[in-house]
């Protein structure tokens, strides 16, 4: 078996070239636009915005002004699928169509999914979405393909600065730490690691290195499984079927006492 | 702010909504008809035979309306057969995997009920009167029938709602009951669509439907306590509704749906069909909306990180 492989992504030399957007596209044959459609933010130079069905990787631009726009600065992020070693969509997945491969990283099977879109409401980063050209659910893959003849991901093999890193992920969380230890070192003292340890999701195989909160990229400070509701809500639900049961005996009872007390012409013996 | 809003829409819409209502009708009115079967008297049986007739339709359609929400239909047996192995497909732990069962199970329950309802009504149709389904008319048979309905009609009308709850969905994750919210809704709108069924047919014995106008008096101040208990719960996420599916939740589920019905019911005794038919009108009504303000409020939530903000 494979070592556990995936990305880190260090935000702080991202330029937000996109360049790995396009090398992803480009690979996985993803169309450019949904259906011709061509949709722009307004309110950003991003104006792909989102991760979704046709954007495996995002470059998430957070662009911070003062209201007087003297003061101001771009935090770029490169976003992707996490491949979390406890998968909330793979947990949820109906029909088995997500599995998870020999690289530890996880995958659609495009031919499987019949688009229920459970995992889309499952994902906590809210990277899957429906590719209109399969109309089924799909996200980033890793390169699974290329992984399997020893080829590196199209996204990090393109990204120039060297922000998105593949490799084993023991060998990724060692280069992280160091370079925490040296933005520390030079008076950056907000760099994090977000995902690199198992605080949650039992860990993520995308892992990232932030300069600020978790929510200011958009990411959700401690995403967690679904079926955290499961057994609650299901027991809270049973509950409320044995009272409504209940509601109905007492009531027929009580028709059938005040039948006897005071018997109805329209009663039937 | 909750981890909730960072995740992305599966757009269910109007189809879901719609499976939402009528499958928890179909539950509700399969108990409520299992009950008075088990438990009632014979003038209700023209009231046992509509609400199997409505469950059985509703079973059907519930089947229609989730195989055209998939963006593959053709492919809805996935959930059933995991379809690169031929091997039967099943998560305990997911409720729609569950659900995909429970459906097929209760259409099972709901047909058989139906058959038997139908062998009573047309005594002059000879296949129904044939030997298999004389057995199923039988003492233990139809009581069967009746028991295990009810438990997957039960489950048919809660399980949506913890489908909802077992996301990483806004409002819908946060909090755990939203299951006993559809569940109590399903009985109320279960047995609102027997009393309109009833009045629309002329089938319904006052007596039968006197039980149902108390029963769904009492589900409707079960709800409304289920629903403010679910809105507090929420803790903060419940300013989601500060705008207007909260105006919505407030007039249309609220005001509509539970208030306004027990009010008009308020003094009168059923002889008064109208007003049963009245108010059954505005809880069906209510009991839709509620289904509209959970799924798309929290539908048009998303935080996407990238734009221009403050500093």
């Amino acid at each position: 078996m494979p070592e556990p492989m995936g990305f880190y992504t260090d935000t702080t030399v991202c330029i937000g070239c996109k360049a790995c957007e396009v090398a992803c596209k480009e690979w996985n044959q993803l169309p450019a636009t949904g259906g011709g459609r061509h949709e722009m933010s307004g309110d950003s130079y991003d104006n792909t915005q989102r991760l979704d069905g046709i954007h495996w990787r995002h470059v998430k631009f957070v662009e911070q002004f003062s209201e007087d726009r003297n003061d101001g600065r771009w935090l770029m992020m490169s976003d992707v699928c996490k491949h979390c070693v406890r998968a909330p969509c793979l947990e949820v997945c109906p029909t088995g169509a997500i599995i998870r491969t020999e690289f530890d990283t996880v995958v659609i099977q495009s031919d499987a999914c019949n688009g229920c879109r459970l995992c889309i409401a499952a994902c906590p980063f809210g990277v899957i979405d429906i590719n209109p050209a399969s109309d089924t659910a799909q996200k980033c893959t890793l390169c699974y393909d290329r992984l399997q003849v020893g080829m590196e991901p199209a996204c990090s093999q393109a990204c120039p600065t060297d922000s998105i890193r593949f490799g084993t992920i023991r060998e990724l969380k060692q280069q992280a730490e160091t370079r925490v230890r040296q933005l520390h070192q030079l008076g950056e003292r907000r760099a994090r690691l977000y995902g690199a340890d198992q605080k949650f999701l039992g860990g993520l195989n995308s892992f990232y290195l932030l300069v600020d909160e978790p929510e200011t990229y958009g990411l959700p400070r401690s995403p967690r499984m679904p079926t955290r509701n499961l057994l609650p809500s299901a027991l809270l639900s049973t509950a409320g079927a044995v009272v409504i049961a209940l509601l109905g005996l007492v009531g027929l009872r009580k028709r059938l006492m005040d039948d006897r007390a005071e018997p109805r012409e329209d009663a039937d013996v | 702010m909750s981890d909730t809003f960072f995740t992305g829409s599966p757009h269910w819409a109007w189809w879901i909504i719609l499976y939402f209502f009528i499958g928890g009708i179909a539950g509700g009115a399969f108990f409520l008809s299992a009950l008075l079967h088990l438990f009632g008297r014979p003038v209700d049986r023209p009231l046992v035979r509509l609400g199997y007739y409505s469950a059985f339709v509703g079973v059907i359609l519930s089947g229609f309306l989730l195989t055209i929400d998939l963006d593959r239909p053709l492919r809805f047996w996935h959930m059933l057969i995991e379809s690169n192995t031929g091997r039967p497909m099943f998560k305990a732990w997911v409720p729609m995997s569950v659900g995909s069962w429970g459906l097929l199970l209760f259409g099972l329950f709901a047909f058989l009920a139906a058959l038997t309802a139908l062998s009573e009504d047309r005594p002059d149709v000879k296949w129904l009167q044939s030997a298999p389904v004389r057995a199923l008319r039988g003492r233990g048979a139809a009581a069967t029938i009746a028991v295990l309905g009810s438990l997957f009609g039960f489950f048919l009308a809660g399980y949506t709602g913890v489908l909802l709850a077992v996301t990483n969905r806004p409002i819908w994750a946060d909090s755990t009951l939203l299951g006993l919210l559809f569940l109590v809704s399903a009985a109320s709108t279960g047995a609102a669509t027997l009393i309109l069924l009833a009045a629309w047919r002329r089938a319904g014995h006052p007596a039968s439907l006197d039980w149902l106008g108390w029963f769904d008096r009492r589900v409707l101040v079960l709800e409304l306590l289920v629903l403010i208990a679910f809105l507090i719960t929420l803790g903060s996420v419940a300013r989601a509704f500060l705008n207007w599916w909260g105006v919505l939740l407030l007039v249309g589920v609220v005001g509509i749906g539970i208030v306004v019905p027990l009010l008009m019911e308020r003094g009168h005794k059923v002889r008064a069909p109208r007003h049963l038919v009245r108010s059954a009108a505005l809880v069906l009504l209510g009991g839709f909306l509620l289904r509209v303000v959970v799924l798309l409020s929290s539908n048009q939530i998303h935080v996407l990180g990238s734009g221009v903000t403050g500093r």
